[in-house]
């Protein structure tokens, strides 16, 4: 059984993120003391009020960034092609095709692109842009773009994508949909999502765990499961276990900014 | 008025404009040529029409006709001498743009070069010309090596600064991406840092490219003096010396076709670079 599809408590580990606290120039807590264990095939929501620490998290999980104190710990080690990311921006080489772009992660490994295309093509197509595979990033909207960073970050098969607000500047139209089709994807895919958002309806949608976080300094000030089966589809959105999960969620956030005043 | 009078123009109301800019289009594009020609046939019709009529004398201003009889007539002088300053211009620019990007790329691999050598750059090219070349003049012994140097040196910053700026500019979130798949330096220079440069390397070119020839002219002017006869602006020169306002003109509007064919070239190369990918390459609708 893919490990996604096991209830959360009997999920192998992929990464233990223990004590860690990031400061900077030695007196901006960043991060205090977050704690997190990351499963195979979990889908983690890091939601909380500006200036918590959340992209910092994910600089400090993706190696970006080292923490002041603390660990992260990848079971069995990190190997080179376990990470994909994707940022708020698309983030696409202007000067680069679409397929071009998407090709960056083999290339970087000095892999021909002839050696990877049906790879390139398939994520492509799972995102649904093969029809687009040599067109420039500015002949594409701001959501074809956003699904071509998508296909680049997936296209290795990494065991965790990170993904930092990355539908935020996209208009709610568009974000439901790409909500759908990320579901889609990392079911078929299999992999481990860790994604930033300011958003609870995003957050309770996407996710089976959230980690609600406050400001000032920036920690983890609940956790809260989503116990809603996948596959999740558009009248999720309407159901009543729905708004119950974002009436939950609301109020650890509503908290989180009390605590923090 | 009656209503059926008006209804095929709001029914066509769209192909109206339509056409109208379209219309409008093709007169730019006529005019774009036409007029700067027309202009110029009439400038030159007015500087006959002055020099005759005034009755200038040809060593004070050349009329148009003797302008360009020099030209034929002084063409075997000419030519070469435009061949010469054409070389010493494509020389310094191939030699600015070699020495502009090397250094350009030491620059952003080592902070340490960047920091020694940087401020000898800026004095390089804040110092002017016309008083660097009577010294290289001096210490080079051939006088085309020693105006190649002039032209270099005025030619070189501008691309150095440019790829420099450009280098640096590549968009932080990519540099992550490229960190996070373990990039190598070179894979960080070769795929990301330079397509990021290449528009300011570009913007710099087309710089480099006017400044050569002005190098060229400077330094024919203070080394070609010593009666080394140079280049165009050397025969220039010595016309005037010898009142031969009709050579000097020719000579001098050589010059300025030099400079519009740079131009030309720098902007085709620049589109060409530019055009599937870079917003300055883009040609918007209404434009
Ligand atoms: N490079 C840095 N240098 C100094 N301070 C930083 C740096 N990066 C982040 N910080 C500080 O750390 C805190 C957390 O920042 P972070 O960007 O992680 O927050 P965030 O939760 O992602 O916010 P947002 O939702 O606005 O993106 C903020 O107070 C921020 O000012
Ligand atoms: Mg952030």
């Amino acid at each position: 059984m893919p490990p996604q599809d096991l209830p959360l408590g009997q999920r192998p580990r992929l990464l233990d993120v223990s004590h860690v606290e990031k400061t900077f120039n030695g007196d901006v807590v960043a991060l205090k003391d977050l704690s997190l264990e990351v499963n195979e095939g979990d889908f983690i929501s890091l939601l909380g009020p500006s200036g918590c620490g959340k992209s910092t998290a994910l600089r400090l999980i993706s190696g970006l960034m080292h923490p002041t104190s603390g660990r992260i710990n990848w079971s069995g080690g990190q190997g080179a092609d376990d990470l994909g990311i994707v940022f708020q921006e698309p983030t696409l080489m202007p000067w680069a095709t679409v397929a071009e772009n998407v090709w960056l992660p083999f290339r970087l490994r000095g892999q021909s692109y002839v050696s990877v295309r049906d790879e390139i093509l398939e994520a492509l197509k799972l995102v649904g842009l093969d029809k687009f595979q040599n067109a420039y990033p500015r002949e594409l909207s701001g959501g074809m773009k956003m699904r071509v960073a998508i296909a680049r970050a997936m296209v290795t098969h990494p065991r965790l994508i990170l993904m930092d607000e990355p539908f935020a500047a996209l208009d709610e139209i568009t974000r439901f949909k790409l909500n759908n089709d990320l579901l889609e994807l990392k079911a078929k895919i299999g992999c481990t999502v860790i994604f930033v958002t300011h958003s609870v309806f995003e957050s309770v949608f996407l996710s089976d765990r959230i980690i609600v976080m406050a400001a000032r300094p920036g920690r983890v000030i609940r956790e809260l499961h989503v116990d809603a089966p996948y596959p999740r589809h558009e009248d999720f959105r309407t159901s009543a276990e729905y708004a119950a999960f974002t009436r939950q969620a609301s109020e650890a956030l509503h908290d989180a900014m009390g605590e923090a005043a | 008025m009656s209503i059926a009078e008006e209804a095929p123009v709001t029914i066509a109301g769209v192909d109206v404009e339509e056409q109208a800019r379209a219309r409008r289009d093709r007169i730019h594009r006529i005019a774009k040529w036409t007029l700067p020609s027309l202009v110029m046939v009439l400038s030159i019709l007015a500087w006959h029409l002055y020099v005759t009529i005034g009755e200038i004398p040809h060593y004070i201003l050349p009329g148009p006709v003797r302008v360009a009889q020099s030209l034929v007539e002084d063409w075997a002088l000419l030519w070469p001498a435009m061949m010469i300053t054409s070389r010493l211009t494509i020389l310094a620019l191939l030699m600015a743009i070699v020495g502009g990007v090397v250094l350009a790329v030491a620059f952003t691999q080592s902070k340490w070069a960047e920091m020694s050598f940087f401020p000898y750059a800026v004095i390089l090219q804040v110092t002017p010309v016309i008083a660097i070349a009577p010294l290289l003049q001096i210490y080079v012994e051939s006088a085309f090596v020693a105006a190649l140097l002039c032209a270099w040196i005025v030619a070189f910053f501008p691309i150095l600064s440019n790829t420099t700026i450009g280098l640096k500019s590549a968009d932080h979130n990519l540099q992550d991406l490229f960190t996070i798949y373990g990039a190598t330096r070179w894979q960080r220079l070769r795929y990301l840092a330079a397509p990021s440069a290449l528009p300011f390397f570009l913007g710099g070119l087309k710089i480099a490219g006017g400044l050569a020839l002005i190098g060229a002219v400077v330094a024919e002017f203070v080394i070609g003096r010593a009666g080394t006869g140079l280049g165009l602006a050397s025969t220039l020169l010595e016309a005037s010396y010898r009142f031969n306002f009709g050579r000097l003109y020719a000579a001098l509007i050589l010059i300025s076709l030099m400079g519009v064919v740079i131009f030309a070239i720098m902007s085709l190369i620049s589109h060409l670079a530019l055009r599937s990918w870079h917003e300055s390459a883009l040609k918007r609708e209404g434009q």
